[in-house]
């Protein structure tokens, strides 16, 4: 024995309730050999009690496939988002401060509301339309590589990161983000897809949309699905930029 | 119009390359007269202020152009929230010093224009000419504004150029916005050369 048990120390910024202020709390817990930010969560929940030995109420997360492809568990980790499953306690920085993603409104604790992100891919029609009143058979076909590309462009899984890091995402702006705008890029390369190219350019050419984006690259540093986000912004600028004059000069390619 | 956001933040990067990038680059390259001596920048200034339709040329080269580009970007860099403490990347660098470097030319231009354009146009002096500057720089403190004018004014216009390429769709990739960089740096260390050495030819 000899040598005291190794703790980890977290610093959490909770919130009551929506209307209520925030505090941060402090919380030891046994090391236990590869331990990540949920696991000592799940062992707060099971054991709330605080630094100070008072009992607490158990820290709310959210969560899901605890495997980095749901997007649920995104929090502010030692100052940066990122997800918290794939969180090692080895490799941060104690105390680890745990910060919910305010960019979103904080619905308790670490849980936040990332409704605004799934209304903005309806507004950009992130889908491709197949739906019809008869069979419309099989849609053109698409080349192996650029399917291998455009998955790339698929895994996507809406987690805030890319928003939350964003300068140009804030209370006194309404732009959507680059997870938004990548999607339109991801659409418009799927050969169905491609046949309402124009109706979600023109969507993100509204307020809020790809204008607002001021490169300043955040977005593309902080995806922890390696998506080339920046590229499908400057891809999308230069087709917005050629939809502009089709838009006012009018054109034979619409579509 | 739906798309009033999108046209006027189009139009507000247009804007500062062209006609203010260049205007830019031509004030400083005749600054630069100044290094052959006295009578070489008043002919050059001289060439200038009389141009034909010169307060047209003024008007809408660079009055109006740099009134949106300044009023509209300062709007742009107040609804941002600068994070670049956490998220210290080079590009959120530089989109951070964009800003700042945006409004500091909007108080620096704005002065500028007060001390000597606008001087001659109240009669106050007969012409910008060299004996003007002189006087305005034998002042260090105020040199030393000139300086920091200068270099958060080439800063800004390297900078605005990545991001104009950007902005209307030319450098798409990673590589290309890259090399971008560089070439941006290389636009902001000549600029800052001529700038600076035209500015030592007044004291």
């Amino acid at each position: 024995m000899g040598e005291a048990a190794k703790t980890v120390i977290f610093e959490i910024e909770r919130r009551d309730s929506t209307d209520k202020e925030s505090y941060f709390e402090k919380f030891e817990l046994p090391y236990r050999a590869n331990m990540n930010v949920i696991s000592a969560l799940m062992e707060i929940r099971r054991n709330p009690v605080n630094m100070e030995g008072k009992k607490t109420t158990p820290v709310n997360w959210d969560m899901n496939c605890l495997e980095e492809v749901c997007g649920a568990c995104s929090m502010i980790i030692n100052g940066k988002a990122r997800q918290s499953c794939t969180a090692l306690v080895d490799q941060l920085e104690q105390p680890i401060r745990l910060q919910p993603m305010k960019t979103f409104p904080v619905v308790r604790d670490l849980v936040v509301d990332r409704s605004r992100m799934f209304d903005s891919l309806k507004k950009v029609k992130a889908w491709v339309p197949i739906d019809g009143t008869h069979d419309l058979g099989e849609g053109p076909r698409m080349p192996e590589r650029k399917r291998q590309w455009a998955y790339e462009l698929s895994k996507c899984m809406t987690c805030g990161v890319c928003l939350e890091a964003c300068p140009n995402v804030n209370d006194k702006s309404d732009f959507i983000g680059a997870a938004p705008l990548s999607q339109v890029r991801l659409m418009n390369a799927h050969p169905t897809g491609a046949m309402n190219r124009d109706e979600r350019l023109n969507a993100i050419m509204g307020e809020g949309g790809l204008a607002s984006c001021g490169n300043s690259q955040n977005c593309v540093e902080s995806c922890p699905k390696g998506i080339p986000l920046t590229t499908s912004i400057a891809a999308l600028n230069r087709e917005t930029t050629v939809q502009m004059f089709r838009n006012f000069f009018g054109s034979d390619h619409a579509v | 119009m739906d798309n009033r956001e999108f046209l006027l933040r189009r139009l507000h990067s247009l804007l500062g390359i062209i006609p203010l990038g260049i205007f830019l680059t031509q004030h400083l390259i005749v600054n630069h007269f100044a290094t052959q001596g006295v009578e070489a920048f008043n002919n050059a200034s001289h060439f200038l202020a009389n141009l034909p339709f010169v307060i047209f040329l003024e008007i809408f080269v660079i009055y109006l152009p740099i009134m949106y580009h300044a009023f509209y970007g300062v709007y742009i860099a107040f609804t941002s929230k600068h994070n670049p403490g956490h998220y210290s990347y080079l590009r959120n660098i530089l989109f951070t010093a964009q800003r700042y470097t945006g409004v500091f030319l909007v108080v620096f231009i704005a002065w500028h224009v007060f001390e000597t354009r606008f001087q001659v146009a109240i009669g106050n002096a007969a012409e910008a000419d060299f004996n003007m500057m002189a006087n305005i720089l034998d002042n260090p403190w105020m040199f030393a504004f000139y300086v920091a004018g200068v270099l958060t004014a080439t800063f800004h216009l390297a900078n605005g150029l990545w991001s104009f390429l950007v902005t209307w769709g030319i450098t798409q990739s990673e590589k290309a916005q890259r090399y971008t960089t560089y070439f941006t740096l290389v636009v902001f260390i000549v600029l800052s050369v001529i700038g600076i050495r035209a500015l030592l030819a007044f004291v």
